[in-house]
């Protein structure tokens, strides 16, 4: 299943390609995806550790940028 | 008060005391300190926070870490005022980054505005305004002047010019009329239009093409997958090198200060982030991407516009791309009555056919038929028809059938199908019925050679003649004719093996039944994409248009995007080492390196932001 977010206050790109490199990482995660221009993520990944998933990924967020805000999109 | 002023404030208020500790010129060194201690607290305090948060977090190594370290080096060795105008520098920097990069955002976002905010559902006699998202199949929507289609449907009610420049990048508004079929994201320019709804929002052409453009970006091309890499290791590289320089060079170097060569370190550690390099490159492709769907074309992948820029060769469907794929009747060659006539008996005669020739010598003859006027219809498959017409037996087909009825006919040179008619025994003429070539095909080919593209091919299923024919006219190089469809996969595959390394080859196609030589190509481009899933689905571009020339403005729009990044990386990568390079003899301050730093990209980001626009395309 694919998921999308919206990053606000993402500022940096390099950031950017930190956290999809690592939320890719991710048990379950098929592919994640950063698009700094309109500052949205797509995780694609496997329906039954989204949920898991989500939460591990604003953790990673929040250690790259802390003033960056992941929103339901 | 927002975040911006705030920072506004905590800069204005830490230059006023860096001023007045530089004017103060006190002997009191603790009174100095205090200052400038106090003006760099107000500046950089944020910077100190996150930066401490990120190593409790275990990422040390980023921009604000790097920048806390080489500032408070820099108070290390005495350098105060150095210290508090980097801190200073950067974080004015920062700020005209994020104005550029939220400017820059804010464009792509305009031009990407299609989306429909709300959808009017009739319900008996109520309108209700409600999410295009909430809308189902089979509902009745109202759309009036000035409004935007929410979602795919069926006119069932009224008629209007409908502007679909938001699919196309055409400007030319289209008549729709009850029974029509509209597409989400046109806007109705008169007129009101009830429509009954098709399609789910989530299925509608608006949000599929919405998220095929804003996807686009997650297909990397060459060039970005480097340029991550080398951010990896660039940041530990030029830090590890920081400290390498700090240290070694005191110690083994006689005469070498340590204050000396820990400043040169430091200014290392101001130029290690790899923003500007990372930063105008999504932006960059994303502007091109987001150029490119504004005149209609659809490029699903940052890697495709790097193929685009690429290609050398270019290989063309014929039925339906360069031509119209529609048979028209082009001459009628009369042998011994008026031209008119001829046609006349010949779209009556065939009237009762169902054959495509039929359609097309009813379409040229362009009156009503006179039913009375025809009797004893005969249809004879493969060959032709026989019938009365005013009274006249009258044949209409090819050659066979002239052949089998005994009725001699001369040979005639031509392209196309060839229709003899003859009334009362004799041959009378004939009609040559064939596909015809759009508008701008020729031209199309030819702006494709002007801007560098070596080889163009045609592929077709059509007789040798005419195939042949149709390349000669448009200028192609090299025809294939009388191709079955694993045939056109072959030669695909040829020319491709023919292709230089570094080259690109490009399969121009209709999107419907050439799906594996559109898969097969580097750059799979399938026309005529506005309302065709199918065509959407299968190809990497897609040209929501008929118009071969479209292919020549993507072409253009991959070079220039792809010009832009190079000219961003470059600029980046030279100022960056020529900064490092001079840091190690001891040339640059650390202002040069925040400047290296920031003001490059902020020239980036502006750079970048020249790829939306298409212009001049």
């Amino acid at each position: 299943m694919k998921k999308t977010f919206k990053l606000m206050g993402l500022g940096c790109a390099n950031c950017a390609s930190k956290m999809e490199d690592r939320i890719g990482k991710l048990d379950g995660v098929n592919n994640a995806s950063v698009n700094f221009a309109t500052t949205k993520l797509v995780i694609e990944a496997e329906e039954l550790l989204m949920d898991k998933i989500i939460e591990s990924a604003k953790d990673i967020i929040k250690k790259i940028e802390p003033d960056v805000v992941m929103q339901k999109a | 008060m927002g975040r911006l002023k705030q920072q506004l404030l905590r800069i204005i208020l830490a230059s006023i005391l860096l001023v007045t500790g530089i004017l103060i010129n006190t002997d009191n060194t603790t009174l100095e300190l205090a200052i400038f201690l106090a003006s760099y607290l107000i500046a950089g305090g944020q910077v100190l926070i996150k930066a401490a948060r990120s190593v409790i977090g275990g990422d040390a190594l980023n921009e604000n870490f790097l920048m806390a370290i080489a500032t408070i080096g820099a108070f290390f060795i005495g350098e105060y005022v150095e210290g508090v105008a980097v801190m200073l520098f950067y974080l004015v920097g920062e700020m005209m980054q994020n104005y550029a990069v939220d400017k820059s955002r804010r464009s792509i976002a305009d031009l990407m505005d299609i989306r429909p905010d709300y959808a009017i559902v009739k319900s008996g006699n109520d309108l209700i305004r409600t999410d295009p998202d909430e809308v189902a199949v089979g509902d009745i929507i109202v759309v009036s002047a000035g409004e935007r289609v929410p979602l795919d449907g069926l006119v069932i009610e009224g008629n209007c010019m409908l502007d679909t420049s938001a699919l196309t990048g055409e400007h030319v508004p289209r008549e729709v009329f009850a029974g029509g079929e509209v597409l989400s994201g046109c806007i109705n320019l008169n007129g009101l239009l009830s429509i009954e709804v098709t399609k789910v929002y989530e299925e509608s052409t608006v949000s599929k093409i919405l998220d095929l453009v804003e996807n686009a970006t997650s297909k990397k091309a060459k060039m970005e997958n480097f340029i991550t890499k080398f951010a990896k290791y660039y940041t530990p590289v030029v830090a590890i090198l920081a400290a390498l320089i700090s240290v070694c060079p005191p110690l083994l170097v006689r005469g070498a200060t340590f204050a000396d060569w820990l400043y040169r370190g430091l200014t290392f550690l101001v130029i290690s982030c790899p923003c500007a390099l990372v930063i105008s490159i999504p932006l960059g492709f994303f502007g091109g991407i987001g150029g490119a769907s504004g005149k209609g074309i659809l490029i699903k992948g940052s890697n495709y516009l790097e193929s685009l820029s690429k290609l050398d060769t270019v290989v063309f469907d014929k039925t339906g791309t360069l031509t119209k794929g529609v048979f028209e009747v082009q001459e009628i060659r009369s042998y011994s009555m008026d031209p008119g006539d001829l046609l006349d008996y010949a779209a009556h005669a065939e009237s009762y056919s169902n054959h495509p020739i039929s359609f097309s010598l009813q379409k040229a003859y362009g009156k009503q038929i006179g039913k009375s006027r025809i009797s004893g219809f005969e249809e004879n498959a493969g060959h032709g028809v026989k019938c009365l017409v005013d009274g006249k037996t009258v044949l209409a087909g090819n050659r066979k059938l002239m052949a089998t009825m005994g009725i001699n006919c001369p040979d005639e040179e031509h392209i196309g199908t060839l229709v003899f008619v003859a009334v009362d025994g004799s041959c009378c003429g004939s009609i040559i019925i064939a596909d015809e070539v759009k508008e701008d095909s020729k031209e199309a080919i030819a702006t494709l050679k002007s801007i560098g593209i070596k080889k163009t091919v045609m592929l077709t299923g059509d007789a040798k003649n005419v195939g042949e024919n149709v390349a000669d006219l448009l200028g192609i190089d090299i025809a294939f004719t009388e191709l079955l469809p694993e045939g056109k996969v072959e030669i695909l595959e040829r020319l491709l093996a023919e292709q230089g390394q570094t080259a690109a080859l490009a399969f121009v196609g209709d999107g419907l039944n050439d799906a594996p030589v559109l898969a097969r190509a580097d750059v799979g481009i399938a026309m005529g994409g506005l309302g065709s899933d199918a065509a959407i689905e299968a190809a990497d571009v897609v040209i929501m248009t008929d118009e071969p020339s479209k292919i020549t403005a993507s072409i253009k729009i991959a070079k220039k995007t792809m010009g832009i990044v190079k000219q961003n990386v470059v600029f980046s990568l030279v100022v960056k080492f020529a900064v490092l390079a001079l840091a190690t003899l001891g040339l640059a301050s650390m202002w040069a390196g925040v400047l290296a730093d920031v003001g490059v990209t902020v020239i980036a980001v502006l750079n970048s932001m020249r790829a939306l626009s298409t212009k001049n395309i």
